[in-house]
């Protein structure tokens, strides 16, 4: 499992996903390909489902473009830990259901190579020898999330319901 | 204690008394999304295959990125979205040559004080200039309000940024903006509301309050709002529409923070790359040599802005090292440019005029930068990358700032001119 760490504060949506590639890439296997070009460009070579990324304030602040948390959803990555997240890329993600944990303590004590490990359901993430406990979403997010994001969470609603659209 | 602009705009929506940090269910009054429509259609068709939008009436499209269409792909983009509207009976759509969206909102009468709108983009926040509350979102939630009608909200907190004053010769709006986003920081507002109140906003026109709400974002602000006043009330006379659902602020009412502005002390500033709030006064950059200036977006291309940059060129010959693009923010704002002699003006100082839209603004398109150019741009986003390249450098300012340093290829004071 790899750990990324991108310890800058204010890693924007451009630098997540170049926005000239917006109107042209949308499927999972397009954004693939660009994705964090412009912030590590290795990153998509790279990355393998389970990974983590950990990331300082602000993460995925700028624009409303989906295409990062998609993304990063896509390529399997487990967990993104920030000291803080941008409003709508925070909504973004647990709209593609993605988990982001805001622990600034554990983003703090991460020193590269040190073991990272997240459990959502426990609320806690490991960082080396240390256990951080995040809080746990509001019901209305976490049931998105569970469901795995929020169109897959529409289609239950609807399907137990018997609506048509 | 009394409440805020979010704290009663969103009682009143969720229907029941809402406090801060409560999440409450509203059904927006209008959802926009642009370009980015054809991708939102797939999503809605592979979600409910077959089916019908929950209210046609309430969903806008604006086709304002790539326009025209800068390739087949864009296009076959185009297409979808024309195809969808008329399937699904979606009215208010406006195609290529309309004008940016969040121009075009206003001016076809979808955005109204104390409405809610959401969009998929996230300079919708510059609605709050009407008094609205409005925010962005993204492709998937765009979809999942397609089908249901319906989203949530965190009731926020407010910050409130009290002006006083008038502008000094050669500054402006964006100056004012610019300066607040580079002391409250890039994430500064981060989940918060921003309302703009004190004397001095009564003197600010529409253009200058949609100027400053468009960034409320750049802090990353939920929503950035100003009050209905007699402004806002003639702008909507024009449209024949009248005001009745007005919201502000109660007199005592309780904020995060507040920050004082004098906007006499206001001076021309940039903001440098490659981050918004990296906000420098234009005088330490003066002298620096640009490759483009780019005058337009949603945050700067209206008729006042191009004004401002006529005024400055009428008659003069932009310097033979710099390229010069300009964008009206709408057909609308075109048209009125038209009309008042602007764009020939701009024209004959050797400005290369691009239909009304986004343009270069997000680098998909017109205008890109070769690596290590440097643009001076009236937009709203230095990121690297935006226009298209990473290695080229973006600085922020006014139309002011942009039009004297047009003259002579290198950043400049717009105060050594504008007196």
């Amino acid at each position: 499992m790899n750990v990324f760490h991108y310890p800058q504060n204010d890693i924007n949506t451009d630098l997540l996903f170049p926005g000239k590639y917006t109107y042209t890439c949308s499927t999972g296997p397009e954004i693939k390909e660009h994705l964090l070009e412009d912030l590590d460009s290795s990153f998509s070579g790279k990355v393998q489902p389970g990974d983590i990324i950990i990331a300082g304030e602000n993460f995925g602040c700028g624009s409303s473009r989906e295409h990062p948390s998609l993304g990063l959803k896509y390529v399997g990555v487990k967990a993104v830990i920030a000291s803080s997240f941008a409003r709508i890329f925070y909504r973004s993600a647990v709209n593609q259901g993605l988990l982001l944990i805001q622990s600034p303590d554990a983003v703090d004590y991460y020193t590269e190579g040190a073991p990272v490990a997240v459990d959502p359901a426990a609320g806690e993430v490991r960082v080396g020898d240390r256990i951080f406990s995040f809080p746990s979403l509001p019901d209305e997010m976490l049931e998105i999330l569970r469901d795995g994001g929020l169109l897959n969470h529409i289609k239950k609603i609807q399907f137990a319901r018997g609506d048509g659209a | 204690m009394g409440e805020t602009f979010a704290i009663k705009i969103l009682s009143r929506a969720a229907g029941k008394k809402v406090s801060e940090g409560e999440i409450v269910f509203v059904e927006p009054d209008y959802i926009l999304t642009h370009d980015n429509s054809a991708a939102i259609i797939g999503k809605f068709e592979s979600t409910v295959p077959g089916g019908r939008v929950r209210y046609p009436g309430r969903i806008a499209i604006v086709l304002d990125h790539v326009i025209p269409a800068a390739s087949s792909t864009h296009a076959a983009g185009h297409k979808k979205v024309r195809d969808f509207v008329r399937e699904q009976g979606i009215t208010n759509f406006f195609d290529i040559g309309t004008g940016v969206c969040h121009q075009v909102m206003p001016e076809m009468g979808l955005v109204k004080p104390g409405s809610i709108v959401v969009g998929s983009d996230s300079h919708t926040c510059t609605y709050g200039a009407f008094n609205c509350f409005a925010t962005g979102i993204d492709r998937t939630e765009a979809a999942g309000i397609w089908i249901t009608g319906r989203t949530w909200f965190k009731v926020p907190e407010t910050i409130n940024i009290e002006l006083t004053g008038g502008f000094n010769a050669g500054v402006s709006a964006k100056d004012l903006i610019l300066t607040i986003v580079g002391d409250v920081g890039a994430g500064g507002a981060n989940y918060m509301a921003i309302e703009f109140n004190g004397p001095a906003v009564g003197g600010l026109r529409i253009s200058d309050r949609m100027t400053i709400a468009n960034m409320g974002i750049e802090m990353g602000a939920k929503i950035a709002v100003f009050p209905a006043n007699i402004l806002t009330s003639k702008y909507f006379e024009a449209l024949d529409i009248k005001i009745t659902d007005a919201v502000w602020s109660d007199h005592d009412a309780e904020y995060a923070r507040t920050l004082e502005y004098d906007l006499e002390e206001i001076i021309p500033v940039i903001a440098c790359p490659h981050q918004v709030d990296n906000v420098v006064p234009v005088e330490d950059m003066a002298g620096m040599k640009i490759d483009q200036i780019f005058l337009g977006t949603c945050t700067n291309g209206r008729v006042e802005d191009l004004k401002t940059a006529a005024d400055i060129l009428r008659g003069q010959r932009i310097h033979s090292g710099v390229r010069m693009l300009v964008a009206p923010a709408s057909r609308e704002e075109y048209l009125k440019a038209m009309n008042m002699g602007i764009v020939q003006d701009l024209v004959s100082a050797g400005a290369v005029v691009l239909p009304p839209g986004c343009g270069p603004c997000l680098g998909a398109h017109q205008g890109a930068l070769a690596p290590g150019e440097k643009c001076l741009s009236t937009a709203n986003r230095n990121f690297k990358g935006r226009m298209g390249e990473k290695e080229a450098e973006i600085y922020l300012s006014s139309p002011e700032t942009a039009a004297v340093s047009a003259l002579t290829g290198k950043i400049r004071d717009p105060r050594e001119v504008l007196k």
